[in-house]
């Protein structure tokens, strides 16, 4: 079965002014239709990973699961097709969401004091990315949460990679320069500051619930 | 460049005040040869304004500031602290180096030449043509997965070009080869004004890439 690009929950200019339409419609019509486009076609050439699904395919990364011709290609676009796809679920027009919650924000202030500190590591964690990469905050395996970022496409799910910190993420914030750059330019920690009012909290704590229950949000 | 004596007298014990002076003289942003709205239409304005005064500037501002660092704790014997600086050198140090190539690898449109002399011979030599160099630089740099370079570099060993794409800042001297032309593909380079059609980019640019530049500097290269 072929993989799809999933459509956005919301209108393209549901996150204005935070996210602007112009971004996100080139985001998803674009950037993320390629890593579709691209993971098809090299699903196509190996049939046997078709039956995977999307976040084993993920886990397979580092793995000698993916054969080498195919491993690099994977990792780029079944990482940035499962980033992306998570990524616009996690974010809402500001109107839907009341904020961090119930027993996802009791787990940050357990691991970080406050929703406050959270944001402060995971502001730091998405600026420092050096290049193009990812933050996220995750589900470690002893339950606890976690920040890290990540280089490129890659992500927690791909804990086989050898700087792999691993887990189930719970939020994730694309900081390569074509999801902010249009408005931002090189203002990145700007647009950190503006996409906290753009997050979706019910979606992390489902997120989270699952993560807990040890199976990946999608 | 680097004032290593006041801080080996104080390594030795030979100082009962340890001097320290600081290890290089700040980095300053070059002044690009030509206006910032000199490579319309393959470059825009916008683009070569703010890759220059922001970018570049804060590569030099995040570099002088981790140098400072860097001659404090080797005054201090401060190992750790010396291994913990080495990625933001890299990276920002890195990016000082390739931004410092790529202003004057870069001219107006009217002033293009194409390539001469022995960097013409080269080209030929191993890529026929300069379309088919220029093609195969592209493809290759094009495909770089996130951010990075794609370089033209010239092997001292076997005399010969080569076309090498980096990672992020990595510099073409990581390889060992001597950088002659780099053409910048993270999206702050190209994204205002070709968005995510990189090869729209790489495609434009080659009319205004200063091959007279690239020649020089195999020139010295050879030296």
């Amino acid at each position: 079965m072929a993989q799809v690009l999933p459509p956005l929950p919301y209108d393209y200019g549901s996150l204005e002014p935070h996210v602007d339409a112009t971004t996100m419609n080139i985001h998803h019509t674009k950037h993320h239709q390629t890593y579709v486009n691209n993971l098809n076609a090299a699903l196509d050439k190996f049939p046997e990973l078709k039956d995977l699904g999307l976040v084993d395919l993920n886990k397979a990364v580092g793995t000698d699961k993916l054969p080498k011709d195919v491993a690099t290609v994977i990792r780029n676009n079944g990482g940035g097709h499962y980033n992306h796809s998570f990524f616009w679920k996690v974010m809402t027009n500001p109107s839907n969401t009341n904020g961090p919650s119930g027993d996802v924000k009791a787990a940050i202030e357990a691991s970080f004091g406050s929703v406050d500190e959270m944001k402060a590591k995971f502001n730091a964690a998405a600026a420092g990315r050096f290049g193009s990469g990812w933050a996220w905050l995750s589900v470690k395996p002893d339950g606890s949460l976690s920040i890290d970022s990540t280089p490129n496409q890659d992500n927690p799910l791909m804990t086989s990679l050898p700087e792999a910190a691993g887990g189930i993420p719970v939020l994730g914030l694309d900081v390569w320069e074509h999801a902010y750059y249009l408005k931002y330019q090189n203002r990145r920690p700007e647009y950190i500051a503006a996409w906290w009012n753009v997050v979706n909290w019910e979606q992390v704590a489902e997120n989270y619930a699952a993560a807990k229950a040890g199976s990946v949000p999608l | 460049m680097l004032a290593r004596v006041a801080l080996g007298l104080a390594r030795d014990g030979q100082s009962a005040v340890p001097t320290m002076t600081r290890a290089m003289s700040s980095i300053k942003l070059p002044e690009l040869p030509y206006s910032y709205g000199a490579l319309e239409p393959y470059i825009s304005g916008q683009i070569m304004e703010l890759h220059h005064s922001k970018h570049h500037a804060a590569y030099i501002a995040n570099l002088n500031k981790a140098l400072e660092q860097q001659a404090e704790a080797e005054h201090k014997g401060d190992v750790a602290k010396l291994i913990a600086l080495q990625s933001a050198i890299k990276f920002n140090g890195g990016g000082h180096v390739n931004h410092d190539i790529f202003w004057t690898n870069l001219c107006p449109h009217k002033e293009w030449q194409p390539p001469s002399g022995d960097l013409k011979a080269l080209i030929e030599a191993q890529w026929k043509t300069l379309d088919n160099f220029t093609t195969t630089f592209s493809a290759q740099t094009a495909a770089v997965q996130g951010s990075g370079w794609g370089w033209l570099g010239y092997n001292k060993t076997s005399h010969k070009l080569e076309i090498v794409t980096l990672p992020n800042q990595d510099p073409l001297s990581v390889t060992g080869l001597v950088p002659l032309l780099g053409i910048d593909v993270w999206e702050h380079a190209y994204y205002l004004q070709y968005k995510n059609v990189r090869p729209d980019y790489l495609k434009a640019i080659w009319n205004v890439v200063n091959w007279q530049n690239v020649e020089s500097r195999l020139a010295a290269a050879k030296k």
